[in-house]
């Protein structure tokens, strides 16, 4: 796999974008985490969160200016979270709060970092790099800190609230100097001195203007300093400046104050260390939140109040307002996969995942069953705002297993060789009509509507050789979608090369092709051909007056994963059933279809997963499903829900209830290909078919039949170990029941069976196969 | 679990023995200990162990 294509990938997922309440905060408080907490009443996880972005959460708690608010997407159903009061709960129900310390490694030679203005910006500057083991002198012109934060009605900022915040930063060691007003003259220290004194220097010295820096840093001509946006520089290198400052103060934010301090110091830091003050700064600060939710999926809920709003939330209301919080996440995709849902995460760690699993050298590759239960139906894409298909990634993923020699070979073992059967002579086939010799359009029922209703396959070519002026000839065989579903480029190439060569022996005529999945194959495969649906092709020629229905119900019709993007032939079908008076509604947005569980070969790799698809899809509507797709029909056949092909409708040749048709089973999927083939040519083209060698007469309970079609073992298979077994005496013998006991191995898998004779036939008791092989030395 | 059925090689007509037998997968070779006739050494493999064990380690290499 090419790791920037994997990279692009990565990043179309947004499901790990922070929210919009997190990208709209100036220091990006993880609101959506914070609110989790609440939500199950552990409000000290909740401060946890609060202190780790914001180092005054007492203050903040109180008088923050909660631009995340006005972002939060609650807001469009029934009213934003109020997070503000959130985070005043915690700080108020978190308990004892242990105090800040700090964590930087200790360092050889200590900096020394000058702060003026021991406000909101400052003391954040401050406490940053005290965390950091810097040396900081704070100078504050006034008699205390946060002297500006005293103008607030105590009621909604009490002192003591102020006192908690500064108590937990003591022992960071900040060296506070109260009434020292920098380049006040006199006794004052100049700006300058302390540029000469210090590392660095930070001023956070209020809105009014800032004489005192002329001749050190720039003055705008309301002598405010001219500051960096980004960098929180000014005009000297070593000084830093921000807050009300910089932003002019009024309105007073202090979530802008802590903001500037966060990133100024984070400027000096770098200064420090001789790093950038410019790289990697895309996402500082507020910015738009890429992260997709889809609100319509929640109820409106207003804002729980607090019943006394002076006290702000109980625990208990607080916990209510968390609850109101979604949280928000994209996973747009996986809502609606099973597949996605099954392995607990989401996309962009899918693709990580498989993609280390494509790169492992030694060891085992945890992702293999991963990459190959992808039905690789491309739901995802529709549904992603960003058009991400993990039907893309799965897919190079098997390619490349293959290529590199480590795709399991259980995984698509069965599901090739069943196609190889339908390329073999057993069934492929390619004539002109019967007494024609050229062909205006040739006839692709594909090898799956062959397998599950070869009557109505019969029927329909019979129809267009009726109806389709100029002769048309008839295809048998597979498309390769198995092939390309398998991440078998070579097959696949092979299979195209052989229809390609029975294609341009009929003339290069039009295709018309019954399956959806063999259509769009065909589309890409033959660029120069003119493939058209069965359907399409009908409505030209006139639909065929149906029979009617015993049981006339309304179906839901399922659009099979593979016609999604296919308007015209969704609409076709539609105008069809109108046509032969069914009543049929749409089952869900056709632009949004789902999988039936078969796609991508999911069904054999994955069992599990397949079959939670086709529950999931068959829970969808009681009434009876109509499709157009044979696999989703016997798909759907074999878990119970009563399900037709419009073929059924149109045809007959289901019986007359074709929803009760029961889904033939691997085993006689073959054998009706096999006998559809040599039935036409024996009565269209008047060959004389070879007569069918004797079979063996197989006996199976309806549990045994079940066992082998769930262990994927033909009655083929089971014929050929018992004719070896009773052709060489290979075997063994049961003394007490009797039953014989023999194994037999075509070609990469060794199959057992247990029988008995009863007369003319073998009755079979079990079947069970493995993939070792076996040494069979003589003993020692 | 079923209980281990009595069995003769069908053409040595002799009952099963214990002995060493080699599997391989994906060009791994294990020796194992299975039922296998005395004379002509022919193996028989349980459903429990072809389901069960064998499978296991059939998957274990298929990922490796």
């Amino acid at each position: 796999m090419d790791g920037q294509q994997v990279r692009a990938w990565e990043a179309q997922c947004i499901e790990e974008q922070p929210p919009a309440c997190v990208t709209n905060c100036p220091v990006h408080v993880d609101v959506r985490q914070l609110a989790g907490h609440v939500r199950r009443g552990d409000f000290s996880a909740g401060l946890a969160v609060l202190a780790r972005s914001i180092p005054f959460p007492g203050i903040i708690g109180r008088i923050c200016d909660h631009p995340c608010e006005g972002a939060c997407r609650r807001g469009e159903a029934g009213g934003a979270i109020r997070i503000n009061a959130l985070e005043r709960a915690c700080v108020a129900w978190a308990g004892q709060r242990s105090p800040l310390r700090p964590q930087g490694q200790r360092r050889k030679n200590k900096k020394r970092i000058a702060v003026v203005g021991a406000g909101l910006s400052g003391l954040t500057v401050a406490v940053d790099l005290a965390t950091k083991d810097y040396q900081v002198v704070a100078f504050e012109a006034q008699d205390r800190p946060f002297d500006r934060l005293h103008a607030y009605d105590p009621a909604r900022l009490p002192c003591s609230v102020i006192a908690a915040d500064l108590a937990a930063v003591r022992g960071l060691g900040i060296d506070l100097r109260y009434g020292c007003r920098i380049g006040s003259g006199g006794a004052g220290t100049s700006l300058a001195a302390l540029v000469e004194e210090f590392d660095a220097v930070y001023l956070g010295v209020g809105p009014a203007g800032f004489p005192a820096g002329a001749g050190v840093v720039a003055l705008d001509p309301q002598g405010r300093i001219v500051v960096d946006p980004t960098t929180f520089a000014t005009g000297h290198p070593k000084v830093f400046a921000g807050g009300s400052h910089r932003y002019g103060g009024e309105p007073y934010s202090p979530i802008t104050s802590v903001q500037d301090g966060r990133y100024a110091a984070l400027s000096i830091d770098r200064l420090c260390q001789g790093a950038s003050l410019t790289a990697n700064r895309e996402q500082q600060g507020v910015f738009p939140s890429r992260l997709y939710t889809d609100v319509r999926a929640f109820a409106p809920a207003p804002a729980i109040t607090p019943a006394d709003p002076l006290q702000g939330y109980t625990k208990d209301e607080a916990i209510a307002e968390a609850t109101r919080c979604f949280p928000c996440h994209c996973l747009e995709c996986v809502k609606a996969c099973e597949y996605l849902k099954h392995y607990g995460a989401y996309p962009r760690r899918y693709v990580r995942e498989i993609y280390n699993n494509d790169s492992i050298i030694l060891g085992n590759h945890k992702a293999n069953r991963m990459a190959n239960s992808c039905s690789l139906c491309g739901l995802c894409a529709a549904l992603c705002p960003e058009r991400l298909n993990m039907g893309d990634v799965c897919l190079d993923a098997r390619q490349s297993m293959v290529a590199k020699g480590h795709m399991p070979p259980s995984f698509h073992d069965f599901a090739l060789r069943d196609m190889e059967f339908s390329n073999s002579g057993r069934f492929f086939l390619a004539r002109h009509q019967p007494g024609a010799a050229a062909s205006a359009a040739v006839f692709f029922p594909g090898c799956q509507l062959s397998a599950s209703s070869p009557e109505g396959v019969a029927h329909a070519y019979a129809y267009l050789q009726e109806k389709v002026a100029g002769g048309v000839g008839l295809m048998l065989g597979c498309c390769g979608a198995p092939a390309r579903w398998a991440g078998r480029v070579e097959q696949l190439d092979a299979t195209m090369r052989a229809i390609v060569a029975a294609w341009e022996g009929l003339g290069r005529p039009g295709v018309i092709a019954a399956c959806p999945t063999c259509q769009r194959m065909l589309e890409e495969k033959l660029p120069d051909a003119s493939v058209t649906s069965l359907w399409a092709m009908l409505e030209r020629v006139g639909v065929p007056a149906s029979r009617p229905l015993l049981r006339a119900p309304t179906f839901a019709i399922h659009d099979p994963c593979t016609a999604r993007e296919d308007r015209v032939t969704q609409d076709s079908i539609r105008r069809i059933l109108a046509k032969i008076g069914v009543a049929a509604a749409d089952l869900d947005d056709p632009g949004h279809t789902t999988c039936c569980g078969y796609g991508g070969l999911m069904s054999f790799v994955n069992p599990e997963v397949a079959s939670k698809v086709v529950r999931r899809r068959i829970e969808e509507n009681p009434a009876d499903y109509v499709t157009y797709c044979a696999m989703c029909r016997d798909n759907f056949a074999r878990h119970g829900k009563r399900a037709v092909h419009v073929l059924d409708l149109l045809f007959g040749g289901g019986g007359a209830d074709p929803a009760e048709r029961p889904d033939p089973g691997f085993s006689r999927r073959q054998e009706n290909r096999a006998r559809l083939r040599s039935t036409l040519l024996r009565t269209l083209w008047r060959e004389d078919m070879p007569t069918e060698e004797p079979k063996l007469e197989l006996s199976l309970s309806p549990a045994v039949q079940a066992q082998a079609e769930q262990r994927l073992i033909l009655l083929d298979d089971i014929s050929a170990v018992i004719a070896h077994a009773e052709r060489t005496g290979e075997k063994f013998i049961d003394k007490a029941s009797g039953h014989c006991l023999a194994s037999f191995r075509p070609v990469s898998v060794t199959y057992w069976v247990e029988y008995a004779r009863q007369g003319a036939a073998f009755v079979v008791h079990r079947v069970y196969s493995h993939r070792m092989d076996l040494s069979m030395e003589p003993p020692t | 679990m079923t209980s281990e059925p009595a069995l003769v090689c069908g053409r040595c007509e002799r009952p099963l023995q214990l002995g060493k037998v080699a599997v391989t997968y994906l060009g791994n070779r294990f020796p194992v200990e299975l039922l296998r006739c005395p004379v002509c050494g022919m193996v028989y493999v349980p459903e429990e162990l072809a389901l069960g064990k064998m499978l296991q380690v059939e998957q274990a290499l298929e990922d490796k």
